[in-house]
């Protein structure tokens, strides 16, 4: 299981000051996530379930302990080489899509392979295999204000997808959606995980989306309360 | 650099009218600057053009007591024309002038002069004086136009002049005004009459004197000559850059005062975006930006302003400049009394190098604009960032 993983994470803690004292919002995890997992960090509000997600994709760092990504030492990594794990390995969804209001569909799921020089034709092509596979390929010269919650939402995976990440961390993705959205939107991202081997880590609160993980990670004040597994992962 | 170039293409595209505002106030900035210096520079140009048209030629010998801004000293200020320059003043490539004080009494009134003895056939200088090879009941003289207005005389005008010989004796007699000149070199005209030579030579009792000798060639190789004074061209019209110098910096403020209200709007521009703008930050830096480079695309994006203002100021300002090349401008104002040589239509001159360093000027501010407000981003925390949290 351990060489198979890819997140490995350590009494791992993290703290932020707040005025004098100082706010722990996740204490001594340990987790190991293997590849192609589909799985889930579940809590309410204030649980850490963002924040782990943020040090698991490099954007923070753990105050104590450890956290391997892709065998890389999170806390140990230079910005540069966190960009660069970013850029190559790992694939972002947000709550609020988070998309460039002023590039066009295109544009948008172009960006991760601009930042890793491909050559024209190759992104050209790249780009619209990952629009064909979010079925968005009518939407190609719309810009993010011209589409609806849905299209957003599947604009913003085709970005985290176009480049084939390792590993795709998806905070809240469903949180703007209708139940109809929600379900079209994780169904899609299901295929993904069964069909490309792409591994999804989510951070969710969303009874929706618990229902299609296959492993449900539940954190309670900073730290890890239950850890479930489907199972037939096979759904 | 080339994905920031295209970034910030599309974003600056994308954003619309805030970023064709902001070219808009930039590149009017460019096409004053360019035509402002362009003025100076044909201002300059046409300054030493005709000085060296009307007053000074290729460069004078002036006697050694000769002081142009004290008239006492012209009494001392002659000699016999020396001999080395005989062949060169008779193949018409060097004019002596004789100069004098005088007094003329026009309508009555007093007026001191001073009465410049020139060759009527001379080649060297613009002035009409052939006006002065007539034959009239009196000494023939020609005036500039500007001395005319103010003394109101004309042409066919009788005045009275006085003057003193070499012996210190004086003399007086009528001349006539047979021509009326106009020139931009007030240095010229302003309180001074033009005469024959071998007639004022005759007045003074100073036969082959001269108190300045003017050459057409600046280009020959000049010796020092004993009591006279080599004044080469370019010291005669170094009073020429003085002026263009001074008045430049006070044009340099104008630049000032244009450059800081386009700067400030790009600097409007570029703190407005770096706070709506932080969930894209924090995009950037999730997809794999760091900081640094997040920096240096809003820079990228804040300089491309001047960019995109140098395209549209060649759009509209290589025909309006290359018209005003043309026509020139014409002050509103007379400017005949400024006391310095200007015409009254200036004709801009636009250099290679005054545009290069105009973009580059506009270019280089405007990097440094964009730069400063976005350092602030090399501070975002990205997952505040994320979520445009931070104030």
């Amino acid at each position: 299981m351990e060489n198979n993983s890819i997140i490995r994470i350590k009494n791992l803690t993290k703290s932020f000051p707040m005025g004098k004292t100082q706010f722990t919002a996740l204490r001594n995890i340990n987790l190991i996530l293997g590849k192609g997992e589909f799985t889930g960090l579940i809590g309410p509000s204030g649980s850490g379930k963002t924040t782990l997600l943020n040090i698991v994709g490099s954007l923070d760092s753990p105050t104590s302990g450890e956290a391997w990504v892709l065998d890389h030492s999170i806390g140990k990594l230079t910005a540069k080489q966190a960009a660069q794990l970013r850029k190559e390995k790992l694939g972002f969804i947000f709550q609020s899509y988070n998309l460039l209001a002023v590039h066009t569909v295109f544009e948008n799921v172009e960006f991760p392979l601009l930042l890793l020089k491909m050559g024209a034709s190759e992104r050209k092509k790249m780009v619209m295999d990952a629009l064909e596979w979010l079925g968005l390929t009518d939407k190609v010269k719309s810009k993010p204000p011209q589409l609806s919650g849905g299209e957003c939402q599947r604009v913003a995976i085709a970005r985290a997808m176009v480049k084939k990440p390792s590993l795709v961390l998806a905070d809240e993705p469903t949180a703007n959606l209708d139940a109809a959205n929600s379900h079209h939107i994780l169904k899609t991202m299901e295929t993904l995980n069964r069909e490309l081997k792409t591994t999804f880590l989510f951070a969710t609160h969303d009874e929706k989306v618990i229902g299609y993980l296959h492993r449900k990670i539940y954190l309670l004040d900073g730290k890890v309360d239950r850890d479930e597994r489907k199972v037939n992962s096979e759904k | 650099m080339k994905t920031a170039f295209k970034l910030a293409c599309r974003n600056l595209i994308g954003a619309g009218l805030r970023t064709w505002l902001n070219v808009i106030v930039l590149s009017f900035s460019f096409v004053v600057i360019i035509w402002m210096k362009g003025i100076m520079v044909g201002w300059d140009h046409q300054a030493k053009t005709d000085m060296t048209n009307w007053e000074i030629g290729g460069g004078q010998y002036w006697h050694e007591n000769y002081d142009p801004y004290d008239p006492f000293t012209l009494s001392e200020s002659h000699a016999p024309v020396p001999e080395m320059f005989s062949e060169e003043i008779t193949r018409s490539e060097m004019e002596p002038m004789l100069i004098v004080q005088g007094t003329i009494y026009p309508q009555g009134r007093m007026q001191s002069v001073a009465v410049k003895g020139i060759n009527p056939k001379q080649k060297i200088f613009l002035l009409p004086t052939h006006k002065l090879d007539t034959v009239t009941d009196a000494v023939p003289a020609i005036i500039g136009a500007l001395m005319a207005r103010n003394l109101k005389l004309n042409v066919g005008n009788y005045l009275t002049l006085r003057w003193r010989d070499s012996k210190g004796t004086f003399d007086a007699t009528d001349v006539v005004i047979t021509e009326v000149f106009t020139s931009n070199v007030p240095a010229i005209e302003s309180g001074q009459i033009y005469i024959p030579l071998e007639k004022l030579r005759e007045m003074t009792m100073m036969d082959g004197e001269a108190t300045l000798l003017t050459f057409a060639d600046s280009e020959k190789e000049r010796s020092p000559v004993e009591g006279w004074v080599h004044k080469p061209k370019d010291e005669l019209t170094a009073s020429v850059d003085e002026m263009i110098k001074t008045k430049t910096v006070g044009q340099s403020v104008f630049y000032g005062i244009l450059l800081l209200l386009a700067m400030l709007a790009i600097f409007d521009t570029q703190v407005l975006s770096i706070f709506r703008r932080q969930k894209e930050i924090g995009t950037y830096i999730a997809l794999g930006y760091t900081r640094r480079e997040v920096v240096g695309l809003f820079t990228v994006e804040g300089a491309m302003h001047s960019v995109l203002a140098a395209v549209v100021s060649a759009a509209y300002g290589i025909p309006f400049l290359a018209w005003q090349a043309k026509v020139g401008w014409t002050m509103p104002m007379d400017v005949s009394e400024f006391g310095m040589a200007i015409a009254q239509t200036l004709y801009p001159i636009y250099s290679f190098g005054l545009v290069v360093s105009t973009v580059l000027i506009v270019v280089l501010t405007t990097t440094v604009v964009s730069y400063w407000p976005s350092r602030k981003i090399a501070k975002m925390n990205p997952t505040e960032a994320l979520r445009g949290r931070i104030q």
